[in-house]
């Protein structure tokens, strides 16, 4: 499936801002995506498995509930970082 | 629980001799918004600041590594992202990043975890341990790595101290509760300090697997208890690398000194500074060839803690007698209306002779010294907010 990247996380996907995913859930793909970028998890999702606190998970343009939330293969997941400071 | 036994002082009061660093000096600034490197020339008149790297990160400390003068580590987050580690070799062209960064475990279902907010601060160990480096981290955590900065594990028994829930009040820092000072003696690699903010200062042992508190005689007029175990407020713990028996903090509440070779009470050296000027701050500078000697940067922390510097007069203050007497530092730093400060891990020395000192400050200028704080002139300004100035050398 489709994966849009906020610029923050770009480093590690090579600059590019969308990528490819696999999973069967959020978080399946989210470890997928650290699978083919190491590192872009942890940065984004902490050790205790909450997002961190200025980062949000759109699926088809919904918020996100849960990283437990089923995905599909055409399903579009964007990564985008909070307005948080003006 | 570790006896806090002291062992005996290696030397009363060591001079050792150390030849001048080879290559050109460096200062590495880490700020609120990226991270900075000052190169001077042999004379070390000149600057030049390059960078920045890790442009819009927190770089909260910034180290060359001593034992082998070539690695680079960062502590640093984002407003957005999580925090990591990275490390260079070539001087910051290329950086890695840690591939195991400091976390907690993640907890058991139904419980709540801790998650590392920052890693706030770095030291490296020994150079009997070349791999080895030691991370202190918000909420309070201390994190052990041997690979040169690419796998963190916790030291469990520092994290998980039956003790740790106790030892820490309400929060700590505006930061949070915070992990810093971590030093390890150069005797014994098993002898580790760290201080806590706010928890206090604790020592272990044994590597690590346990902790014994060491805040006798140190004020904490915060805590609604005479003289507690623990829950003080050192900003800065520093042990002396001559004789790593003699013990200097700046604490919330005032200067301190302890040689463990006579007691186990802190004695506040920071009484003997100017009514006025008061003995609050943060950093905390030692001669390295001089025990007695040692610089502090008080600030105003007196009714609200504006956290500036007293009077808007920002001065040095140092000590050639082990905190009896103070004398006071300012030539070449503004005289008036300078309402900045320095940060714990924002003031250092360069090993060299005479002694250069370096200070960072919170209006983003980097002053130095180099004749011992006799004279100060600014290096570097415009820079963010400065969290870390550290020294080291670059060979030509």
């Amino acid at each position: 499936m489709k994966v849009l990247i906020p610029s923050p996380l770009r480093s590690y996907t090579g600059g590019r801002s969308e990528v490819e995913g696999a999973g069967a859930t959020v978080v399946e793909v989210l470890d997928d995506l650290d699978r083919r970028h190491p590192g872009l998890k942890f940065r984004m999702v902490d050790e205790q498995g909450q997002v961190r606190e200025h980062m949000r998970v759109f699926v088809n343009g919904e918020s996100c509930r849960s990283l437990e939330d089923l995905v599909g293969p055409t399903d579009e997941v964007f990564i985008v970082q909070a307005l948080s400071g003006g | 629980m570790a006896k806090p036994a002291a062992k005996k002082s290696a030397s009363k009061n060591p001079v050792a001799k150390k030849s001048a660093p080879k290559g050109l000096p460096v200062v590495l600034v880490g700020t609120r918004k990226g991270a900075f490197v000052l190169t001077g020339d042999a004379n070390r008149r000149k600057w030049q600041v390059t960078g920045p790297h890790f442009l819009g990160n927190v770089i909260q400390h910034f180290l060359l590594d001593p034992r082998d003068q070539r690695t680079l580590l960062i502590a640093a987050k984002t407003g957005h992202l999580g925090p990591t580690v990275f490390r260079s070799t070539d001087w910051g062209k290329r950086w890695k990043e840690a591939s195991r960064p400091p976390a907690f475990p993640k907890a058991a279902e139904g419980e709540t975890g801790r998650a590392v907010k920052s890693v706030f601060w770095l030291t490296p160990g020994l150079s009997s341990q070349p791999k080895v480096w030691y991370a202190g981290t918000s909420p309070d955590g201390l994190f052990r790595c041997d690979d040169g900065g690419d796998t963190w594990d916790e030291v469990k028994g520092f994290n998980d101290h039956p003790l740790r829930q106790t030892w820490m009040k309400d929060g700590g820092s505006a930061d949070g509760l915070l992990t810093h000072s971590i030093a390890i003696d150069p005797r014994d690699a098993k002898h580790i300090y760290l201080s806590i903010s706010t928890g206090g200062t604790f020592e272990s042992r044994d590597g690590g697997a346990d902790w014994a508190p060491l805040n006798r005689g140190v004020v904490a007029d915060f805590i609604p208890l005479k003289d507690p175990e623990w829950g003080h407020d050192p900003h800065l713990f520093v042990m002396h690398p001559a004789d790593p028996d003699r013990l200097y903090q700046q604490n919330h509440c005032g200067i301190y000194r302890l040689d463990r070779a006579k007691g186990e009470t802190w004695t506040r050296i920071g009484a003997n500074m100017p009514k006025k000027v008061g003995d609050i701050g943060f950093p905390l500078v030692v001669h390295p060839r001089n025990v007695d000697t040692a610089w502090v940067f008080p600030m105003d922390g007196t009714s609200v803690w504006p956290r500036t510097s007293p009077e808007g007069k920002p001065a040095c203050y140092v000590t050639r007698n082990g905190g009896k007497s103070w004398q006071r530092q300012d030539r070449g730093l503004p005289q008036e209306h300078a309402y900045w400060t320095v940060m714990r891990q924002s003031m250092c020395d360069d090993g060299r002779d005479p002694l250069g000192l370096y200070l960072g400050n919170t209006a983003g200028e980097v002053w130095m010294s180099r004749d011992e704080g006799e004279k100060w002139e600014n290096i570097a300004r415009h820079l963010p907010e400065i969290y870390s100035v550290a020294t080291g050398v670059r060979a030509k």
